[in-house]
């Protein structure tokens, strides 16, 4: 199978994935106790598909360490070990040196083929997690760090975190949040990593890819999922998928990968350069309960907050392109 | 007379003089440690240098050194490294042991054999960097075993000790091991830094490969850590399980200790305490850390004044040797306990004092506890005081008088005049 092609990503087909002996089979169970249409169980699936079961999954305090299974229940069918809040990082980084001291003393046993994956909520990443995945980033530690992104502390009842974008209503912002999103990608781009992207569980084949280079990379990756979550952000259930594709599809989160400091963007956010390819927002904010309370003004100042970001990176991409000509 | 530790010096080509904090980088380098993960602090801060010039120096094969960001991330990739099974080191002071305090408590509910040297120092505010062994004690019901060292030599064997003791399959707990900062971290002695192939037999590197037997890392045993568990679940069984090892622990610690005496002929009386010149004593007293090494003076000058007067090293403080200080108790009418740590509001002394009353308190026909409190924050203690401090026990041993100016029933001793 080749995601790899000349150091760019190739969109691997479904019938690629559904041939390969270890991403045709699942990994994480079913039998979690997600909730119907979660979305980080997508994208966790995901993932695990393209990585396989030689990983350890380090997981800090959020929604997945409770659904991951109650104890003695266990869904992931691959080593997984929960951690404290603040802890993904460093605990990732651990476990890699440990994988780096074992195959120096047992050589050839395989060592060498471990991964060492962080699968942490948007808080365990952007708020309290933040200072030791910048620790990580810097040391550029060999680790995977999958952010997925609900947009809030779900596994405590909907309070919001950094991630949460403007205007969005959380039990700790009943009128609505006042700040934007906090955008860490951007911030781990600024660490000067090998490896950053953001995906969506709307384009799995598209998470299957970036995982899959990532994991071939050695030192610190970034992966920041979108993963919409149906009681949280106040939608049926059924609509996830389709939520979290318009989420793309107006622009709101633009799907790209930083690799060695060269951004592209990625094939579903390529098009949206053209301001007229873009879905209108209020498409997307409409469907969610979440955004009940804005009014016309704050929509019109979060479509030009996200054409202007628009702006920004293809004024980037231009310079970047002039660069290495 | 030359003084045994000297007299090693001067036959013994693998003495060097060293800071104790260089003695502890030398314990790592000997266990073998294959991770560290390090943060600077002081009174620590040499550990992790040294640490750094041994491991970035090729002086330790194999060994990964994780120069972290915080205190927090210590813990924490000392966890990860402990979980996926190697053997792990790191050391921190006060305020970098609270920072982690977390991630503590972490490492002993995952039953991980991690060994972290703990350069004592007094806890802010106001700022201080000196011996105070609150910061230890602050960690008193995070489920890890914990001991003090008295010598630059008692440093560089406990953290030995500590491995062969931890790793054992019936304790997999973490342990401390504390001693005085600067006191001990940063003047310099003769330690004797034992031969490689002698810590080898004595401490294996892990034989192992995948680690501990409860929590490995493979595919082909998609094991889980660390899941929501139901009170209805195995919650406290497990926070049990971990109380009953570290009191089975005693016994490891005592063989242990015998074990270390036979390979490398240096006694630690049975491991949990050490008893000094205890012969006819009736009036003893119970002290940790660097103080008891000057003690041990104290009671010397104090038996040549003809006073029949002991010393007992609290060497373990997690476990607490009940069963030895209930028989010391037995043998003395007095026994004072000097601690440098505060239990505040506590009205039965220092944390070592409320412990050995606690101890004692349904025995019959035992010794009178006499709680001391001295040292606090690194204040310097002259061995005239502790001359004086055992001249106390004694008076209240002959007159039943104790000093008028104890305060909530504790002698405070080397305080300055305050309003
Ligand atoms: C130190 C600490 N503070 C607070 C908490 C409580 N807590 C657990 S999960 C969580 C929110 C997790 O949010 P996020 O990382 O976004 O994951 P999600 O639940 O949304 O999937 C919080 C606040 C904790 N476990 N530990
Ligand atoms: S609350 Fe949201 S993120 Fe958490 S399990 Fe349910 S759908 Fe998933
Ligand atoms: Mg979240």
């Amino acid at each position: 199978m080749g995601w790899i092609i000349g150091g760019r990503l190739k969109l691997v087909s479904l019938k690629e994935v559904m041939e390969d002996e270890i991403a045709s089979q699942e990994w994480f169970l079913p039998g979690n106790s997600c909730c119907a249409g979660c979305g980080l169980e997508i994208a966790l699936r995901w993932a695990i598909k393209a990585i396989g079961p030689k990983v350890a999954m380090i997981t800090p305090a959020s929604c997945l360490n409770v659904v991951i299974g109650l104890w003695p229940k266990t869904a992931p069918n691959f080593p997984q070990f929960n951690m404290a809040f603040a802890a993904g990082a460093a605990t990732g980084t651990g476990v890699d040196a440990a994988f780096k001291a074992k195959a120096y003393r047992f050589p050839g046993k395989g060592w060498e083929e471990m991964t060492s994956l962080v699968f942490a909520g948007d808080g365990g990443t952007t708020d309290i997690g933040i200072q030791g995945l910048s620790g990580a980033a810097e040391r550029n530690s060999n680790i995977l760090y999958v952010c997925y992104d609900n947009e809030a502390y779900m596994n405590t009842g909907i309070q919001r975190s950094s991630s949460t974008p403007h205007g969005a209503i959380t039990t700790t912002t009943p009128f609505g949040k006042v700040r934007y999103k906090k955008n860490v990608p951007r911030i781990m781009e600024a660490h000067e990593i090998p490896y950053v992207a953001t995906a969506s569980i709307s384009h799995p084949l598209d998470i299957y890819d970036k995982i899959k280079k990532a994991k071939s990379i050695e030192g610190c990756k970034y992966i920041q999922i979108m993963a919409p979550c149906a009681p949280g952000w106040g939608y049926p259930s059924e609509d996830t998928i389709e939520i979290a594709r318009l989420a793309v599809k107006t622009g709101s989160w633009i799907l790209y990968e930083v690799e060695n400091g060269i951004k592209t963007l990625s094939k579903p956010s390529k098009p949206l350069l053209d301001p007229s390819k873009r879905t209108p927002i209020i498409e997307y904010l409409s469907k969610q309960k979440r955004f009940a309370s804005i009014s016309e003004k704050t929509l019109i100042e979060i479509q030009d907050v996200i054409d202007h970001q628009w702006e920004v990176i293809s004024a980037e991409l231009r310079c970047q392109t002039d660069y290495l000509k | 007379m030359i003084k045994p530790e000297i007299k090693d010096f001067i036959q013994n080509k693998e003495t060097i003089i060293i800071k104790g904090n260089v003695a502890t980088a030398y314990a790592a380098k000997s266990a073998r440690v294959q991770v560290i993960s390090a943060y600077p602090i002081t009174p620590q801060t040499t550990v992790v240098e040294k640490l750094s010039e041994f491991a970035d120096g090729g002086q330790m094969p194999g060994t990964q050194y994780i120069k972290v960001e915080s205190e927090h991330s210590v813990m924490a990739s000392i966890i990860g490294a402990s979980m996926a099974g190697t053997r792990t080191f790191t050391a921190t002071s006060g305020q970098g042991l609270f920072y982690m305090y977390e991630m503590v408590h972490w490492a002993a509910g995952t039953r991980l054999p991690i060994v972290t040297a703990i350069i004592s120092r007094g806890t802010a505010p106001p700022w201080n960097i000196w011996a105070d062994f609150s910061d230890l004690i602050s960690c008193r019901d995070t489920g890890w075993m914990s001991s003090f060292c008295a010598t630059h030599q008692e440093i560089y064997d406990e953290i030995l000790m500590s491995y062969k003791v931890c790793e054992d399959y019936d304790v997999l707990l973490p342990k401390f091991v504390a001693y005085g900062g600067f006191i001990l971290s940063h003047t310099s002695k003769p330690v004797i830094i034992e031969d490689q192939d002698k810590v080898d037999a004595f401490l294996p590197p892990l034989p192992d490969e995948k680690g501990w037997p409860h929590i490995w890392i493979s595919e082909k045993r998609p094991i889980m850590h660390g899941n929501l568990i139901m009170p209805s679940g195995f919650y406290s069984e497990f926070r049990m399980k971990i109380h009953v090892a570290m009191l089975e622990a005693k016994k490891k610690i005592k063989t242990v200790t015998k074990e270390f005496e036979k390979v490398f002929g240096r006694n630690y009386g049975n491991g949990l305490i050490q008893e000094y010149k205890m012969e006819g004593a009736k009036v003893a007293m119970l002290i940790y850390g660097d103080l008891a090494l000057q003690m041990e003076e104290a009671v010397d000058q104090v038996r040549e004044e003809g006073y029949k007067v002991g010393m007992v090293k609290l060497r373990h403080f997690r476990p607490f040797p009940v069963e030895d200080i209930r028989d010391i108790a037995k043998k003395v009418k007095i026994l004072g306990v000097v601690d440098r740590a505060i239990a505040f509001g506590s009205q039965t002394g220092g944390p070592i004092s409320c412990e050995v009353k606690t101890a004692l308190h349904d025995t019959q026909g035992t010794a009178k506890v006499i709680p001391m409190m001295n040292g606090i924050g690194g204040r310097q203690v002259t061995l005239e005081q502790q001359k004086n401090q055992l001249k106390t026990l004694i008076k209240f041993h002959e007159t039943g008088e104790l000093p008028k100016d104890m305060i909530f029933g504790t002698y405070w001793d080397g305080l300055l005049e305050v309003d």
